[in-house]
């Protein structure tokens, strides 16, 4: 028997929706052998990583909060892909965007109303231009965006490290954390009582508007063109290098505007362990959306599902809390598989030479 | 087995993409000594089939036989074994080996060693046989686009091909090559190799085959030897089901210049350019044809005057303003269209909608946007005019652009060019791979502007086409311009010598 792939005159739309789900079973399944390897009741781990996080209102919010900053690194995975920009440094510009608005927020002096709205600002900034770097590397000198934007991550992180541990430490604290952000600077709340803030909406509303720009201007066209084919959309009259460029800032402006969030609206302060890599996760949720912006909000609430779920699973049924990071890698590989179908079909031939 | 067998039959092959009937019950054969022409529109169904008999798509139905034993292809490897050869319309060579090397590639030796005297023994016994030859420690590189095909050929013979598949094969050669390959062929059949060969240039079919084969939407519409008595009008109607007329070129006043390159240096480095020195002219009502073979300079000249790649010297003038930074937008905004040789790959992106692709050059202008903001309504409106216009065959405005056949994404980037009226229209390779009935569509529309005083240029490696459209032919060589000659005096002859970089009897 031989296997082999055909390429499809076009894929259908019914698969298009499909996949992920597709997918999403095929993890589903596979990591539940590993859960029965880890001696667990498979249907019963699974029942409580969904339960634990869906089976109260204060746990559907809590849900919401975790995948708050997962919508945005998802958006900023998205829209770099779409140009064929390789960002895969949203984790670094996620932390830059946290410290921008944490610096922001530390100044005593600034207008009280401008505090949030400047903080926005220069976390979006500081994210964005941090992108435009690779960026410039890629259109100017040919440098890999994959390479650069991956170890630029670890040089913010080491360089915040640093911070943390010398001028910007907190001298209160005995840990590596920064400075608490002023009572004012800090994200206001949603809904009582619980920790749903400010950043849930700024998710909510980029979602929508990614999608517009894609959609609806000349831009998101030009990203889309470039993307697809870069010599055709030079040709034509597009500059490469200022779309990539723009996509970059767009791109790593997301992912500060996640770094925003978490800061101003969770944990008032930038600490080592600020993000639990939302930027690396923000990769698999775009892939899984297969980059469609509104597709990143459900992909996000899952992977905020997995991730919270994850610990009461552990907590309950003795499964390693590391399983969210497997069903992370999993779904990534069973979504690109599955991608693959999209344009091919699989052909199974039984003989071989008559 | 006796005489009689067929070397090579496929009976009753068909397949399905979907709801599309690529191949409907083709029953092909083929015998020793054959040269089997293979003639049909684009999207008739030739290239599928050629790609099931050499293992790349399995068929639905039917099966494939040789010398009357059914095989099951299922890869290259396995054609290859049934002694299957074919010889692509782009080579798959290494332009960093040698002759002798790019024949090892993908040969297993014994103990996983490289016989390398065993293979240059071959390669000399083929040479004598088939009187093909080639030095084999020359650079692959180094060699002609006619020398790089012989290796092609050696290579599906060394492989033990005894049924060869040639696709296009002279799309890329002079005249005076393409005369060496027919030389070749028909002492490949002298030795009772069967022989398809695939064109789109009815003279060469007529001149070469003994037997053709036409297909139509997928189905075989007849199997004719090939008598003096055909007429290239039957063999046109047969393939495109309706009756052709060959356009008509009347006289057009020839005015004021409209595009012209002076002493142009560009691509390369500025030491070593590859387009030397190059000027010419373009006026209002006719159409100038240029004429080589590819890879002389073209394609850089094309980018040059599309603005995309910036000259190292010289000046570009268009209709008397000189361009003091030619770019893309400076080129389009002064009425420069462009219908480039690359469809797929500089023209449109397959990927995305069809009405994407065609506005892709003109998005960032009225209808189509205002301050930054998409009009989509614009865009499916303008999209739907031109298919119907240009009756353009389409599933849809929304359809991946890469799902149209050749001939109507031809079409598609003519629409997308004369919605704008250009003053200049540059096309390269017009016709190349797509059917007789739209490469009269699109002839027709050339010579519908001209007609209205616009200048063409017109880049081509098929002379037919130049001789029948233009009003003058010059003739590019190693980056130069090698003469300029007016229509009514160019021969295969003298444009071929040119092409061939001789220059002493044109002047």
């Amino acid at each position: 028997m031989r296997l082999r792939l055909e390429q499809r005159e076009k894929s259908s739309p019914w698969l298009n929706l499909t996949l992920p789900l597709i997918a999403i079973a095929a993890t589903l399944v596979l990591c539940g052998g590993l859960i029965a390897l880890a001696g667990a009741n498979v249907i019963e781990a699974y029942t409580v990583l969904f339960a634990s996080t869906l089976d109260s209102k204060f746990n559907i919010v809590e849900t919401i909060v975790k995948a708050t900053p997962l919508v945005l690194t998802g958006l900023a995975v998205a829209v770099a892909f779409r140009a064929k920009f390789w960002n895969i440094g949203a984790e670094g510009q996620f932390l830059l965007g946290a410290m921008a608005a944490v610096f922001v927020g530390t100044q005593e002096g600034l207008p009280t109303w401008s505090l949030v709205p400047l903080m926005i600002l220069c976390g979006i900034l500081a994210g964005g231009l941090w992108a435009v770097l690779p960026a410039i590397l890629k259109t100017r000198f040919k440098v890999d965006d994959v390479v650069t934007t991956l170890l630029l991550n670890f040089i913010v992180f080491y360089a915040m490290m640093a911070l943390l541990d010398g001028p910007w430490k907190d001298p209160l604290s005995g840990y590596p954390d920064s400075p608490d952000i002023l009572m004012d600077a800090e994200f206001p709340i949603l809904l009582r009582a619980t920790r749903l803030h400010l950043g849930a909406l700024l998710a909510a509303v980029a979602a929508v508007f990614v999608w517009w720009l894609m959609r609806f201007t000349t831009l998101g066209f030009a990203i889309r063109a470039v993307g697809e084919s870069p010599r055709a959309a030079n040709y034509a009259g597009h500059n490469i290098t200022k779309v990539i460029i723009l996509t970059a800032l767009i791109s790593g402006g997301l992912a500060g505007l996640a770094g925003v969030g978490e800061a101003a609206g969770l944990h008032f302060q930038v600490m080592a362990g600020i993000s639990t890599g939302y930027g690396y996760t923000g990769i698999v949720i775009a892939m899984l959306a297969r980059l469609n912006p509104l597709g990143v909000v459900p992909s996000a609430i899952f992977f905020a599902i997995i991730l919270t779920g994850a610990e009461a699973m552990s907590r309950s049924t003795g499964v390693p809390v590391f399983l969210a990071d497997v069903i992370q890698g999993t779904a990534l590989m069973t979504m690109l598989i599955a991608l693959l179908f999209t344009s091919y079909r699989l052909r199974v031939s039984l003989t071989r030479h008559g | 087995m006796n005489e009689t067998t067929p070397i090579l039959a496929l009976r009753g092959i068909c397949k399905s993409f979907g709801a599309v009937h690529a191949n409907r019950d083709v029953d092909l054969t083929l015998h020793k000594g054959d040269i089997l022409g293979l003639l049909g529109e684009n999207g008739a169904g030739k290239t599928t089939l050629m790609n099931i008999l050499f293992g790349t798509y399995a068929a639905d139905a039917g099966r494939i036989e040789v010398d009357g034993t059914p095989v099951t292809i299922d890869d290259s490897a396995a054609a290859i074994d049934c002694g299957i050869g074919m010889v692509h319309q782009h080579f798959h060579l290494v332009p960093s080996h040698n002759v002798i090397e790019n024949l090892m590639v993908g040969q297993k030796g014994k103990y996983g060693l490289l016989d390398r005297a065993g293979a240059e023994a071959r390669l000399a016994k083929i040479a004598e046989e088939y009187d093909l030859k080639l030095a084999p420690n020359a650079l692959v590189g180094g060699l002609t686009v006619g020398e790089q095909q012989r290796l092609e050929i050696i290579k599906a013979l060394f492989r033990g091909a005894r049924i060869l598949i040639l696709d296009e094969p002279t799309a890329v050669l002079t005249p005076q090559e393409t005369e060496g390959l027919f030389k070749a062929m028909r002492a490949l059949t002298e030795r009772g190799l069967g022989v398809i060969f695939i064109s789109h240039k009815l003279f060469e079919v007529r001149e070469i085959t003994n037997r053709m084969m036409i297909m139509r939407q997928g189905a075989v519409t007849a199997t004719l030897d090939n008598t003096p008595e055909l007429t290239d009008r039957q063999l046109g109607e047969l393939m495109c089901g309706h009756e052709l007329t060959p356009p008509e070129k009347p006289a057009v006043e020839v005015g004021r210049v409209l595009l012209r390159l002076s002493n142009i240096t560009a691509g390369g480095t500025p030491e070593r350019p590859v387009l030397k020195d190059v000027s010419l002219e373009v006026r209002a009502g006719e159409i100038l044809g240029l004429a080589g073979v590819s890879g002389n300079g073209q394609s850089q000249l094309a980018e040059v005057i599309s603005g995309v790649l910036p000259p190292h010297g010289g000046q570009i003038e268009i209709d008397g303003e000189v361009l003091d930074r030619p770019s893309v937008k400076a080129v389009k905004a002064r009425g420069i269209g462009r219908v480039p040789e690359d469809r797929m790959g500089t023209g449109l992106v397959t990927t995305l909608p069809l009405s994407d692709s065609m506005v892709l050059p003109r998005i960032d202008q009225p209808p189509f946007s205002r301050y930054g903001l998409v009009n989509r309504a614009a865009i499916r409106d303008f999209v739907k005019e031109q298919v119907e216009r240009f009756q353009i065959k389409t599933a849809g405005v929304d359809v991946r652009t890469g799902t149209l056949s050749g001939g109507n994404l031809q079409k598609v980037l003519l629409a997308r060019e004369l919605a704008w009226d250009p003053l200049v229209l540059l096309v390269a390779q017009p016709t190349r791979g797509i059917d007789v009935g739209a490469g009269e569509f699109v002839h027709r529309q050339f010579l519908d502007l001209r007609a209205r005083g616009r200048g063409l240029l017109v880049i081509s490696e098929d002379l037919e086409e130049l001789f029948t459209l233009s009003d003058r032919i010059a003739v590019i060589f190693e980056g130069r311009i090698m003469g300029i000659v007016p229509a009514a005096e160019a021969t295969a002859q003298n444009v071929g010598l040119l092409m061939a970089g001789f220059q002493e009897d044109a002047a």
